[in-house]
């Protein structure tokens, strides 16, 4: 076994209120990846945070090179060459890529060290990315590049540190499988290098293929640490949450109906065009692509968010017209967005309030006033028809783990009862106990007559839960597969069948 | 990309000072007298002060945060350093005892008075977390109040004439004022895109916990962000109490949002990281010809306000346009 470039032990880290980290061990051997895993809250994120010094720990230990370190700063554990690739990537991004690699130590002129060398700059970055095999511009705007390629600036940014220890916090989980394939060899390419990598990730699949030893947190306590080789995924599953889960995607199967929904010839112009399917009562629709193949859009537009520029929506055979997501609400549809923080919680507000956040109208009584008691009452009900974890209703909703938060933005569009749900990656960065309870209720609302819309990257997740499947490339459907014919090479074949045909 | 795009992005880029050259170009057309040398120096007079305040102020906004207190910074200078170079053939000295004083002595009072108050504005802000509003908004009460308790309110004239020529003297055809804004530009064009201290700015405004995490000290930053702030402040004041041959405490009231406009219309960004100091000139000459112009063509003053409201206004749904993020 290689030598161990990493030690922590015993590491205690609170928080008000909170233990966070119960003296928790942890090691890295050199060159190799290992895998940190568990639901959120276990402790991964901040175990990770006491290492990289913006979280610096109570008490415990760190040997670096077998050599006792304290780590009080991201500075310090950047110069000891420890790096770590946040989960929400950090670019500034209206500049360029060399500024935003060399952020905070630009090289200067002389030993001055206040005029930046902009020529001595761009040449070291171009060296940077051509030993990495990354074909950038050091010039442009960040802002210009894609989530993958951002990810490629953080990785070169921690080899520019010559960083020994690379810490990836959920790194694929905005990332197409091309995108992953080009991470994971680049993985490989560190490891050569002798890098150590500590990897974070809710994806079975990429530890297996990926990790060359597991650890498991859960409630700030180690539960194992192994070579992968040695586990497998249910015994990881039920290290994970403390259970067996009898299964991952629990699809109940049910009676399918009549069409609902019918899209004819539907056109955005420059993103999508000819559209056209349908959806019936009970049906789960999975809906797959690459990122940037036009799903997002496509729901944005069924949803009225986007302009069509041709094309028929009928419901029930009926030509409905939505132009805006009032008429969309009003024909029966919800929208759980893709993007939690971004388009659905408002994290200052309380639970009840995000729950009830797209109906107040249906809330207004008499001269305007909203009625508070029936308010808190049908929250009360979704908490426990969904079984949302919060202490109150009145709890801020930004306190709740991400599982829980996507459960009430699942509620908001449950409470006035529509017949069409239209889920963006529903399950996105939420940790498997909640994603599993998650699918059981998607899979119980199809049984009770609803249609849904289920985008998601996830393969698996598509696969396990569809009765259709829908691929979308270059914004035209490329094929819409039936349940019986589903496994992911077809899938991936057709999300990417466009450009075959070109090349 | 193609022609068209890249014809599209060039005109986005330089969209400010495309406004500037037509705006003087139709006011040459209207008005004969625009183009003479001596308006054009005047509205360089009129604004180099604004000018030198509103660059003070970008760095703040830049870095994501605001500058209210560079007003009352002006006032504040004005009186700290006319009260130290009152002639003495003056009888009602606000230090009566005084001796003539080497002019840089009023000079560097004023600066530090305008460093001092910068700083505590910058330190509030970077340890104590309250929001950069909040905090110049209380320091501009403050340093107003002290112009006002330092002089009773009443105004400081009588100035040596050694401090007078500083505001009313030149250099061939060019005023000192207007080569004292040139040279604080091209030291702010130095700062922000050649020095480690403006590619922090720019990384704190752009996203501060990039800059926590790639280890800049952004507290130390954003104390120098405003201390330089405070000290283009008090060098406005100390250029415009020259000229005006008088220190007053009310002198800089409201200057700050004139400041903040043309930073604005500039294509300085309220949402961080995004500003430059040619588009920040160009952002001051527009509302300087602007008020220039109309008058020149005789429109009332108070239309004049109005149309310098909405020229801010549009100037930043445009620049929140040109700096939406493309996919």
């Amino acid at each position: 076994m290689e030598e161990l470039i990493l030690e922590m032990s015993k590491i205690v880290r609170t928080f008000p209120g909170v233990k966070a980290l119960n003296s928790v061990d942890f090691h890295l051997r050199k060159g190799t990846v290992h895998a940190l895993m568990g639901e959120n809250g276990a402790g991964k994120s901040t175990l990770m945070k006491c290492l990289v010094g913006i979280n610096p720990p109570d008490s415990g230990e760190i040997l670096f090179k077998s050599k006792k370190v304290t780590i009080p700063n991201p500075l310090t554990a950047l110069r000891l060459g420890i790096a770590m690739i946040y989960q929400e990537l950090n670019p500034v991004a209206d500049r360029s890529v060399m500024e935003n690699i060399w952020l905070g130590r630009e090289p200067t002129f002389g030993k001055l060290g206040f005029f930046v060398n902009h020529r001595k700059m761009y040449e070291q970055t171009r060296e940077l990315l051509a030993d990495l095999a990354l074909d950038l511009n050091p010039r442009q705007k960040v802002k210009e590049l894609s989530i993958a390629k951002m990810q490629m600036i953080e990785i070169a940014k921690a080899v520019s540190f010559n960083a020994d220890i690379v810490v990836m916090d959920e790194p694929t989980s905005a990332l197409t499988p091309n995108e992953v394939d080009h991470l994971f060899s680049m993985i490989r390419k560190l490891k050569q290098r002798g890098v150590s990598i500590i990897y974070i990730s809710h994806k079975m699949d990429e530890i297996f293929r990926i990790a060359d030893e597991v650890t498991v947190l859960r409630d700030g306590n180690n539960v194992v640490t192994k070579p992968v080789a040695e586990m497998n995924i249910d015994s990881l599953i039920s290290a994970m949450v403390g259970r067996n889960l009898t299964e991952l995607f629990p699809k109940i199967e049910c009676p399918i109906g009549d069409v609902r929904l019918e899209v004819q010839n539907l056109e955005v112009t420059g993103l999508l065009h000819d559209i056209s399917f349908d959806l019936r009562r009970g049906e789960i629709l999975g809906v797959s692509g690459l990122v940037g193949a036009g799903r997002t859009e496509l729901m944005e537009a069924l949803f009225g968010l986007r302009r069509k520029s041709s094309g028929r929506i009928l419901l029930d055979g009926k030509p409905v017209h939505i132009d805006s997501p009032v008429d969309a609400i009003k024909a029966g549809m919800g929208f759980l967005t893709e993007d939690r923080r971004l388009t659905g919680i408002v994290p200052v507000l309380s639970v009840k309030i995000n729950t009830v956040l797209a109906h107040l109208d249906s809330y207004s009584g008499a001269l305007g006033f909203l009625q508070l008691r029936r308010m808190t009452k049908d929250c009360l009900e979704y908490k426990d028809r969904l079984s949302i974890k919060t202490p109150s209703i009145e709890a801020l909703i930004q306190n709740l783990s991400g599982g829980n938060q996507q459960k009430v933005l699942v509620a908001r569009w449950l409470l006035n009862n529509p017949d069409i749900l239209i889920l963006d990656e529903p399950t996105r960065g939420i940790d498997v106990g909640a994603k599993a309870e998650i699918h059981s209720i998607i899979t119980k609302l199809a049984s009770e007559g609803k249609s849904i819309i289920m985008v998601s990257s996830e393969l698996p997740e598509i696969i396990g839960m569809s009765d259709r499947v829908m691929v979308v490339c270059q914004g035209r459907i490329t094929a819409i597969l039936d349940r019986k014919d589903l496994d992911q090479e077809t899938i991936m074949r057709y999300a990417t069948s466009i450009n075959n045909h070109a090349a | 990309m193609s022609s068209t795009g890249s014809l599209k992005r060039l005109a986005n880029k330089y969209t400010i000072f495309i406004v500037l050259f037509v705006m003087a170009g139709a006011l040459s057309f209207l008005s004969p007298y625009f183009l003479t040398p001596q308006n054009l120096i005047n509205v360089l007079i009129t604004e180099s002060g604004r000018g030198i305040l509103a660059i003070g102020v970008a760095f703040a906004i830049i870095s994501k945060g605001i500058d209210l207190s560079v007003g009352s910074i002006v006032s504040l200078t004005s009186v700290v350093a006319a009260c130290l170079i009152q002639d003495p053939s003056y009888s009602a000295r606000i230090f009566p005892g005084l001796p003539i004083l080497p002019v840089f002595v009023p000079v560097f009072a004023g600066m530090t008075a305008g460093i001092l108050i910068g700083s505590i504005n910058g330190a509030l802000i970077a340890y104590t977390a309250i929001p950069p509003f909040i905090a110049t908004l209380g320091s501009m009460i403050v340093a107003r109040g002290l112009g006002l308790i330092l002089t009773n309110a009443y105004p400081v004239p009588m100035l040596r004439p050694e401090f007078k020529q500083i505001g009313q003297g030149s250099l061939g055809p060019i005023p000192f004022v207007v080569i004292i804004f040139i040279l604080v530009a091209i030291v702010a064009y130095i700062l922000l895109n050649n020095t480690k201290f403006g590619k922090n700015v720019y990384a704190i405004g752009g996203n501060i916990n990039a800059a926590r995490t790639s280890g800049i000290k952004v507290e130390k930053n954003l104390i120098f962000i405003y201390a330089f702030s405070g000290l283009c402040a008090s060098i406005a004041g100390i250029l415009i109490t020259a000229r005006a041959a008088s220190g007053i405490a009310t002198l800089g009231n409201n200057y700050e949002l004139d400041a903040i406009a043309a930073a604005t219309i500039g294509g300085t960004s309220h949402a961080g990281g995004i500003g430059t100091v040619p588009g920040i000139i160009a952002g001051i000459l527009i509302l300087g010809i602007l008020n220039n112009g109309l008058l020149l063509l005789g429109i009332s003053p108070y239309l004049q306000q109005v149309i310098k409201g909405v020229i801010i206004v549009v100037a930043v749904i445009f620049d929140m346009r040109k700096n939406a993020i493309r996919h």
